[in-house]
């Protein structure tokens, strides 16, 4: 305990990250609240049944649930960590002397819930990412899922998301949904990463840091093992390019890609199907970070220093909204900034097990990420914008007629990324296929209203935020 | 039945015995476990589109499954636009569609 004691840390997400670092601000003698929109701690890594539903054996569907135990009651117990589920925080403004974080608690979009307001001295952001899926024809059919929606029903509900089912995208989370699907009870087709074998040998750059991280390779080699058990093949160089079926998804296509993952005319084959679960990556949730004026790299993840601070004094941020590198580097990195955060010198340990971890977000990112010529599978009919149901067509000829790149302006014009999701799935391909990426600036990641709040609930606050002007983002999802 | 909840005797993970609850969903009812969300429940009956898109006229359900895409909206007990994947079930919730048709009656709602 070598903090300032008595410090208000809070801490933003409850996934490894997010519990970290609250663990370690109160070991280091701060004041601690933890919040997640969810109900209930672990975040989309250690999803898992609800009190409500308990698993005696929750660690099949799991790597490291000792360490989410260990974590979960240490900061449950912890007599100055405050957890706060339930609670969506949609807004934060800037002060001279730090930030105040809007929240809203009780159960996921009910009129009524009730307000807090927050100003900490000191903010962790742990929001995490989601999946990116890459348009193609026919995704928005029910029975095409993304790969997180198929895990998160899994380890979430232990429901399947289908009978036979296809998993596809790219990198290396496709082989715990696939494993997830298979301990749920499903038949899993195949699993096609679009990424080919060239490019995955860069896992094996520089193979003495890989060493170092036994327990990552040991983790891969078990899904690998698993799928050959039930003789599931995976296959490089390969992608769905094409879902079908009247009403939801009875089959997809299947095609080989070139290393620019163009798909290779003449090697398209169709495979019946009743699911398909598809990601190509992962978007950080920047929003908050946005909003506090985080500087961000050329990538859009935020900068954070050796201690994991942001550019903005007073707030820190660890986990995937500082680059996908999975459960590990999330861990390392919370223990760090929440220590830091707490004023307290990171234990060097912890400083170590982050340097080492860290790795894994090049080698992923070289190994697994988006191609250019994944752009070549789209047709003029096919839905980018699933909320505004904008085609491709569509958006090239609002570009054309318009003579804009730029992207709002085609926004506007189009309606892409206007729906209540707020671009969050559209959006960067919108920027990507506009050729508009605003690199190092927030770009379609701005969001000042976080999530959509009714409008009954904001008039309801006793002290509204000042809220910017925005297009129609804003105000109750329809 | 495409999606489907596997059976707490087949299941790996051994959760405890199912507390069965009813949803009523465009008035037929729908039966799920305590603790499912509503996109839990209607996934695990095998129903896997609730909603009808205003433009299109086109079915959808779930797709990001974590309350990011806003695709599952439904509406509950006479509340509109709530995401079905974060939405705890409650036995006797009544769940309707949402859908071009009910364009006026969102208007009266803001």
């Amino acid at each position: 305990m070598n903090g300032v004691r008595g410090r208000h840390v809070v801490v933003v997400g409850a996934g490894p990250a997010g519990l970290a670092a609250a663990r370690a601000a109160a070991d280091a003698g701060a004041r601690v609240t933890l919040l997640d929109a969810a109900d209930g701690l672990g975040g989309q890594y250690w999803r898992h049944l609800p009190q409500a539903r308990p698993a005696a054996r929750e660690q099949v569907l799991h790597h490291r649930w000792d360490t989410y135990r260990e974590l979960s009651a240490a900061v449950r117990e912890h007599p100055a960590v405050t957890v706060r589920a339930s609670a969506q925080v949609w807004s934060l403004d800037r002060l001279d002397d730090g930030v105040r974080l809007h929240v809203l608690v009780g159960e996921p979009d009910d009129a009524g819930r009730a307000p807090l307001a927050l100003a900490p001295d000191a903010l962790v952001l742990a929001t995490g990412a989601h999946d990116r899926t890459l348009p193609f024809p026919g995704w928005q059919l029910p029975g095409v899922y993304s790969a997180g929606a198929a895990q998160a029903l899994a380890k979430g509900e232990r429901v399947a998301v289908g009978r036979r089912v296809v998993v596809a995208g790219a990198g290396p989370f496709l082989l715990p949904v696939a494993s997830s699907l298979l301990r749920t009870g499903a038949a899993v087709l195949g699993v096609h990463e679009a990424s080919r074998a060239g490019a995955l040998a860069r896992w094996l750059d520089r193979p003495w840091e890989l060493a170092a991280v036994p327990g990552k390779a040991a983790e891969l080699a078990g899904y690998v093992a698993e799928l050959a058990r039930h003789r599931v093949p995976w296959r490089a160089g390969e992608a769905v390019v094409a879902a079908h079926g009247d009403g939801q998804v009875e089959a997809v296509t299947i095609a080989r890609l070139d290393a620019r993952w163009a798909p290779v005319p003449g090697t398209e084959r169709v495979v019946a199907a009743d699911a398909v679960a598809v990601s190509h990556g992962f978007t950080p949730r920047l929003e908050l970070a946005v909003a506090a004026g985080c500087a961000l790299t050329p990538g859009r993840f935020v900068v954070v220093d050796r201690a994991q601070a942001t550019s903005v004094p007073g707030v820190w941020a660890a986990g995937e909204v500082t680059g996908i590198g999975g459960a590990d580097a999330a861990l390392a990195e919370g223990a760090v900034a929440g220590a830091a955060a707490a004023g307290a010198d990171p234990a060097p340990s912890a400083v170590r097990a982050r340097d080492r971890a860290r790795g894994f977000t090049a080698r992923i990112e070289a190994a697994h990420g988006v191609r250019g010529g994944w752009v070549r599978w789209l047709r003029d009919d096919t839905v980018v914008c699933r909320c505004e149901e904008t085609t491709y067509g569509r958006l090239r000829e609002v570009a054309d007629l318009t003579a804009s790149r730029e992207t709002r302006s085609v926004k506007l014009t189009s309606r892409a990324g206007l729906g209540p999701c707020q671009a969050r799935m559209c959006g960067r391909t919108v920027e990507e296929l506009l050729g508009a990426m605003d690199p190092g600036g927030p770009g379609v990641d701005r969001r000042p209203v976080v999530v959509p709040v009714r409008l009954g609930d904001l008039a309801a606050l006793p002290d509204a935020p000042e809220l910017p002007p925005t297009p129609a983002t804003t105000g109750d999802p329809t | 039945m495409t999606s489907h909840r596997i059976s707490a005797e087949a299941d790996p993970v051994r959760p405890g015995a199912d507390r069965p609850l009813t949803i009523v969903v465009d008035g037929e009812p729908v039966t799920g476990t305590a603790g499912q969300t509503l996109a839990g429940v209607l996934l695990g009956a095998g129903r896997r589109e609730w909603r009808t898109t205003s433009g299109g006229g086109a079915p959808r359900g779930v797709f990001c499954g974590i309350g990011v895409c806003f695709d599952c909206l439904v509406e509950v007990n006479g509340l509109r636009d709530v995401r079905a994947c974060l939405r705890r079930a409650q036995d006797g919730d009544v769940v309707v569609r949402q859908g071009p048709d009910r364009a006026g009656a969102q208007e009266a709602d803001r």
